[in-house]
């Protein structure tokens, strides 16, 4: 709320300085009709901004200074020298009471009533108290500033361009083998990327920029529907680029209709369903990773996915296998196909599916997803997943038909090559099979379906779509980068297949290509029913013939880990690593990543490398000394405990397989460590930041169902209660195998005890 | 309409033609162009202008006109909905006030002409057409 206090006394400010002259030259020339109107529009907005903001007594000065105002406009009354006195006596007192919330100054309400009373035509009192004290206020000190985005976009594009000569500069050095520039180029390098940073977090804005509106939304349409809601909003401080947050407002606000509209039922309703005749909307929005996640929940009735089958099937008959076959889920899907009306769904009147296809559309246009919770009879809930900033796209750059593209990352599921004898490509009909790992899949090259000259693919990358998976087949996989992605015009983006452009470090422009796009003009059409096949579970570890990277862990070791669970390799410089929170972060530019091992994590030394986990298992880096080689691995592994799959042998050794889904485990679920007993809150005060730093959540005390990994307790103290793996005890005195203020020997135990 | 508004004189598919100054950002030399596969033939590609990248309109084909081989082309940079083009161009010369009015009856432009056509203007006795860049690049797409 400050905020938007904040701003309005900002603009309102502004708005004063701006129409000065026209108070002054209404006052020359009540009759003028232009200053007329720039004052009515001024009081106006300042009516609407105070009924919003809870600021009463601006509010009704406003309101009858416009009254006045609208009667004269309405050539109902004829502005004299009294009402234009009264109007800016009022004007300035509006003035005056916003410098005084500015500066946190208490203004006395004197003489308002008179100030309203002296826009009375019949009004005979006094001529004289107008402009009284308006003086005595100070201004407070402004401590932020209204630029537009056009200037912001001016200074982000200087940036770029700094970038641009940097690079130019220092691949001219590189060339002529000077060293003399080298410092003062690192210390370029340095500053435009914190320029860059700085600059790119100017365009962030708190989502409550969004939500701010959805009050009013909601007001406006339960009145009109007659039912009765009540709104709570949570999360409004996340920061998002504003131009996400201008993408994501007509979403969110056809969501919020749609839950009050089609979710939410009459209080009548509501009352024979069992429930409080007041219905509830939560909107919220938090940050996880590089991702907001904006979720809309209602207690309504939730949506009907078997009426929704059957409106679909009563005009489409020709699909009632198909949808019959479908999961529950994927029923509650088919809401997001075009289309699908108002007639299928919840009501005989009127359904959520109005326009739901269009407002997934615009989701993935970003870059974002959405999920449906559904809980038929109870509500449903909408989560819209963006990522944080719509301008840095992690991008996997591409060569097909002699040009460079640029595939979200996201989209990429895989990458093979052809040659490598793991796949196999039948030709079927005009179209083009390719089976990977039994797995069927329809094939598109890129330089055909952009009529580029044609030549047989080497490199297929697998591709997510909504509905289904498909091959693309490319020359080559140039590289993974960030960029920058901008919009691209309507005439580029016409042509069906591109999702925007960027500009990056080369200084030639690249497309980045739309996966759904491609498969809709190469002709692709998804059936449920394959969606199906492939949603049966990944192959399991244990199977033969999977693919492993093999590679030297931070102790030493080998171990490998399935390939299917890496989504990249990158170098891990020592410096990008970080420790907080008890956990090692990598910090790459982006989001902090969390560093997960399956041995006892530290500082990382040069040369290291991290192995990317997708975004499904948390997103996190596992640090490794050396990739060493891509094995296969045998059919036969031993069992060992979590974090590690089995134990199998390679070329005669065995190794270590680790398994992806305990890593992504540890993420989600620190280990716990339940301090015990009286003394609980002198550990926690001595040994939390210790217990953390050795990757421990610390508790005094265990939530219903939570088994602690190792619990503290001092000795001679009860254990009783404790369910735990293992208990440590804490001596007092230093001769105890455990003394309790050393430091260094608790941390070795309860290392040893993970 | 009758004032005098300052134009842009330039050359296209040999005709004299006018762009008005107020729809002009700048005037450019263009020679990379990365071309944007499946798009409309009228669409050149992106162009790099510093850090911004452009869309380069292909003005000739928009005038079912035969395109010059790639190179070196001088084209005008327009905004459209906070986009920014490039329009090719055979040539540009000068920026001046000229006075632009309805065409004269019973000119038959062509239906790509006349869809883009304003107006006109002489200037030296040569006449030229006054054209309107944002009906151009909507014509490209």
């Amino acid at each position: 709320m400050d905020e938007l206090l904040q701003e309005f006394i900002a603009e309102t400010r502004e708005s004063l300085e701006a129409i000065a002259g026209e108070v002054v030259a209404w006052e020359a020339d009540p009759a003028d009709r232009a200053r007329l109107d720039a004052i009515f529009r001024f009081v106006h907005t300042v009516k609407g901004s105070c009924g919003f903001l809870d600021l009463p007594r601006v509010g009704r000065l406003a309101h009858a200074a416009e009254d006045a105002l609208a009667a004269v406009r309405a050539g109902e009354r004829v502005p004299d020298r009294a009402l234009v006195n009264a109007v800016l006596a009022i004007v300035d007192r509006i003035g005056a009471i916003v410098a005084a919330i500015d500066a946190g100054a208490a203004l006395e309400a004197l003489g308002e009533e008179a100030l309203i009373a002296a826009l009375d035509p019949a009004y005979q009192g006094e001529k004289g108290i107008v402009l009284a004290q308006s003086a005595a206020i100070q201004r407070g000190q402004s401590r932020s500033i209204r630029l537009s985005v056009d200037l912001l976009d001016r200074m982000m594009n200087g940036v770029s361009e700094m970038v641009l000569v940097r690079n130019e500069l220092a691949h001219r050095l590189a060339a002529s083998g000077d060293q003399a520039f080298e410092g003062a180029l690192d210390r370029l390098s340095h500053t435009v990327a914190e320029l860059q940073d700085a600059v790119t977090r100017t365009r962030m804005q708190t989502v409550d920029a969004l939500f701010s509106a959805l009050p009013r939304v909601v007001r406006d349409t339960a009145a009109e529907l007659g039912k009765q809601v009540t709104l709570t909003i949570d999360g409004g401080d996340v920061e998002l680029d504003r131009e996400m947050i201008e993408l994501l407002r007509d979403p969110l606000v056809h969501m919020v209709r749609n839950a009050l509209d089609h979710g939410i039922e009459t209080p009548a309703e509501r009352r024979a369903a069992g429930k409080r005749d007041i219905g509830r909307l939560a909107v919220s929005a938090h940050q996880s990773g590089n991702r907001i996640i904006v979720e809309i929940a209602d207690d309504g009735r939730g949506v009907d996915t078997e009426r929704l089958v059957a409106g679909i099937v009563s005009r489409d008959p020709m699909r009632d296998a198909e949808l019959r076959a479908l999961s529950p889920q994927q029923r509650l899907e088919l809401m997001f196909e075009a289309g699908v009306s108002s007639r299928d769904i919840a009501t005989a009147t009127s359904g959520r599916g109005v326009g739901m296809d269009v407002v997934r559309t615009n989701v993935e246009q970003i870059g974002g997803s959405i999920a449906l919770l559904n809980r038929p009879g109870q509500g449903l809930t909408v989560s819209i997943e963006v990522p944080l900033t719509l301008a840095i796209l992690s991008a996997v750059v591409v060569e097909g038909g002699g040009q460079t593209f640029a595939l979200p990352r996201q989209a990429v599921h895989e990458i093979v090559a052809t040659a490598a004898g793991a796949t196999r490509i039948d030709r079927i009909g005009d179209g083009r099979i390719v089976t990977i790992r039994d797995r069927r899949l329809p094939l598109i090259a890129l330089d055909e379906v952009l009529g580029l000259p044609a030549r047989d693919p080497a490199l297929l990358a697998v591709l997510e779509v909504p509905g289904g998976s498909y091959a693309l087949g490319v020359d080559t996989v140039i590289d993974t980068e960030e960029v920058v992605v901008k919009p691209a015009s309507p005439a580029v983006m016409r042509a069906g297949v591109y999702a925007g452009m960027t500009l990056p470090d080369s200084g030639q422009p690249m497309l980045l290509l739309d996966a759904a796009g491609l498969a809709e003009v190469a002709g692709l059409r998804f059936s449920r029913i394959d969606r199906v096949e492939e949603e049966a579970p990944p192959a399991a570890v244990e199977e033969a013939g999977i693919e492993a990277l093999l590679f030297e862990d931070i102790d030493g070791r080998r171990r490998a880990i399935p390939l299917a669970a890496i989504s990249r390799i990158e170098p891990l410089p020592a410096a990008s690593v970080h420790h907080a929170a008890g956990q090692h972060w990598l910090s790459s530019g982006g989001a902090p990543v969390r560093l997960v091992s399956a041995v006892a994590l530290r500082a990382p030394a040069d040369g290291w490398s991290a192995l990317r986990l997708p975004e499904e298992l948390g997103g996190a880096a596992y640090p490794v000394r050396e990739p060493i080689d891509i094995v296969r691995l045998p059919a036969d592994i031993a069992p060992a405990a979590a974090p590690l799959a089995g134990v199998a042998l390679i070329e005669g050794e065995a190794i270590e397989l680790i398994d992806p889904l305990a890593l992504g485990a540890m993420l989600a679920a620190p280990r716990l460590c339940l301090l015990h007993g009286a003394e609980a809150g002198w550990m926690e005060i001595f040994l939390k930041p210790a217990i953390e730093a050795a990757g421990y959540r610390v508790v005094r005390q265990l939530a219903p169902g939570e088994v602690a990994e190792v619990a503290l307790a001092m000795d001679g103290e009860e254990e009783a209660g404790v369910e735990t793996g293992r208990l440590l005890r804490l001596g007092r005195s230093p001769a105890d195998p455990l003394y309790r203020y050393d430091r260094a020997a608790v941390v070795a135990a309860l290392e040893e005890a993970a | 309409m009758s004032a005098s508004e300052l134009h842009l004189v330039g050359r296209l598919g040999g005709r004299g033609v006018l762009f008005p100054a107020t729809q002009v950002r700048r005037v450019v030399d263009i020679a990379d162009i990365v071309p944007v596969p499946h798009a409309a033939p009228a669409v050149r590609g992106l162009a790099a202008l510093r850090s911004r990248v452009v869309t380069v309109i292909d003005s000739w084909r928009v005038l079912d006109l035969p395109s010059p081989p790639p190179g070196r082309h001088r084209a005008v940079t327009t905004a459209v909905d906070g986009h920014v083009y490039a329009v090719l161009v055979d040539d540009l010369e000068d920026a001046e006030p000229v006075e632009v009015v309805p065409l004269p009856p019973g000119i038959a432009l062509g239906e790509s002409w006349a869809a883009i056509a304003t107006g006109s203007a002489v200037r030296d006795g040569e006449p030229l057409l006054a054209i309107d860049l944002t009906r151009l690049i909507a014509r490209a797409g």
